[in-house]
């Protein structure tokens, strides 16, 4: 599983996680998250995160 | 060659400079900026008090990182007052500097509020790191505080403040909070739901004097209405920063006016964030700032590229009431449609057809969020 960082304000997205409170069950990979999905904290769209090796 | 060059280190600045080097890893790069030229999030200014934030947690890449990240030369505390369009050269405090194409994200100046009496002048705002630092210290000790202005960012600062233990005011002009975002209902049920949690509401008034009285300040309405307070902060909107552009001959509007190349009159400077007005539209917001600089990039990489705008729903930062807005598109004419849920409100803006324009979701209503965004017109296609 891996992690996406917001590059606007450092929200991170974390697959293994998901997104429970929107709806987006943990295990959820980044491909299957809508691509209407916004960044909880600022807002930008899910093509302003960019994946993070951690 | 002289660099690309940008002035501004703002999230339009350094967007645009990490979006170039996706496309262009070598090209010569200058970003100057009157400010420490580190990297921060602006929209979590307004939250950052209830996580008990301070200014250096939130800055999250000084200059010297983000220097090496975009292989650029940042030029810090280096303030730019004019430019020579003929001679492709910038004048400011670090001297003479030549550009190749010149990129302005100066951002904007909060409003003054039109104010008298003797403290008129210790009015506080909030529009950069350095603002929330000198606002953060303020704070302390303080049991009561008024902000002026209930839109977006007073607001949003009026519920970070909640957690802090203090008396708050929220003193505005219109009817209602967020007035020029919401139908009145939609904006009469997030005053309900600040009210709930402690926020005091002064509406149909403006402040007209500031006196100091003990160890704060005596405020008068326009109305008669008179209160004391320990601190006061203002939010009443932002006025682009367009004098540089203007002192160069550049065309003007509310904003440095640019087409959708975000390319002004003069065709090898361009402008973009909360400084620029795109064909019209003036968004001082995260998203438009993104799709523009992306736009942007791809025309300075030698890919002449229009920006597209589509609907950019805007998330309120008010846990009180989570509220998503999606304002309908300029120039629209539609009808607000309320729907109130039993832990939210769903306002729908609808054409003489039906069709939808745009949305306000409060509370349980934001549940739609996804699938509504989806159905709304684009701004600028
Ligand atoms: C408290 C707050 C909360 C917000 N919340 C949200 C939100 O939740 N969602 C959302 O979408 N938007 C939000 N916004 C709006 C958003 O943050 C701004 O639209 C965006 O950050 C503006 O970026 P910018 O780069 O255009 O301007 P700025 O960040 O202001 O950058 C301007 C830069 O220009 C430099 N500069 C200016 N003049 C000169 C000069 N003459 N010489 C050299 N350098 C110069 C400055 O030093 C600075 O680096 C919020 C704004 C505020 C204030
Ligand atoms: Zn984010």
């Amino acid at each position: 599983m891996r992690k996406w960082l917001c590059v606007v304000c450092g929200f991170i997205y974390d697959e293994a996680a998901g997104m429970p409170s929107e709806g987006i069950a943990p295990g959820t990979r980044w491909e299957d998250v809508p691509a209407s999905w916004a960044c909880p904290e600022c807002g930008v769209s899910k093509a302003d995160f960019e994946m993070v090796q951690i | 060659m002289a660099p690309i060059t940008i002035i501004g280190s703002g999230l339009a600045g350094y967007t645009v400079a990490r979006e170039l080097r996706k496309l262009d890893k070598d090209i010569p790069l200058r970003i100057i900026s009157r400010d420490h030229g580190g990297f921060y999030s602006k929209p979590m200014l307004s939250n950052a008090l209830a996580g008990n934030k301070s200014a250096e947690q939130l800055l999250m890449k000084s200059a010297a990182q983000m220097a090496a990240e975009l292989n650029a030369e940042i030029l810090s505390n280096t303030g730019i007052n004019a430019i020579d369009r003929q001679a492709h050269q910038l004048h400011g405090s670090a001297g003479v500097l030549a550009y190749s194409k010149l990129v302005l994200a100066l951002g904007a100046d909060p409003f003054t509020p039109e104010l008298a009496g003797d403290a008129a002048d210790e009015v506080l705002s909030v529009n950069d790191l350095d603002d929330y630092r000198r606002f953060r210290a303020a704070l302390a000790g303080k049991h009561n505080i008024t902000i002026l202005g209930a839109g977006l960012i007073g607001c949003e600062f009026a519920n970070d403040l909640l957690g802090q233990n203090l008396q708050i005011q929220l003193v505005d002009l219109a009817e209602s909070p967020l007035s020029r975002l919401l139908p009145p209902a939609a904006g009469a049920y997030l005053q309900q739901q600040l009210e709930k949690q402690g926020v005091t509401f002064h509406l149909g008034s403006t402040t007209q004097h500031v006196q100091r009285h003990g160890n704060g300040y005596r405020l008068t309405l326009h109305n008669g209405v008179q209160f004391d307070t320990d601190l006061v902060l203002s939010a009443i909107g932002l006025r682009p920063r367009v004098t540089l552009a203007q002192q160069a001959g550049l065309a003007v509007q509310r904003g440095i006016s640019v087409n959708r190349q975000l390319q002004t009159s003069d065709a090898d400077i361009y402008a973009l964030g909360d400084c620029a007005e795109v064909t019209g539209y003036l968004l001082p917001f995260v998203m438009p700032i993104m799709q523009a600089a992306r736009a942007l990039a791809a025309t300075l990489a030698g890919n002449t590229t229009d920006v597209r705008y589509p609907a950019m729903p805007v998330a309120v930062k008010t846990p009180a009431c989570p509220t998503t807005i999606c304002p309908p598109p300029a120039g629209s004419i539609g009808q607000w449609q309320i729907e109130i849920q039993e832990n939210g409100l769903k306002a729908l803006c609808v054409d003489d057809t039906g069709k939808p324009l745009g949305f306000a979701l409060m509370g349980s209503a934001n549940a739609e969020k996804q699938l509504l965004a989806t159905q709304m017109p684009a701004w600028l296609v």
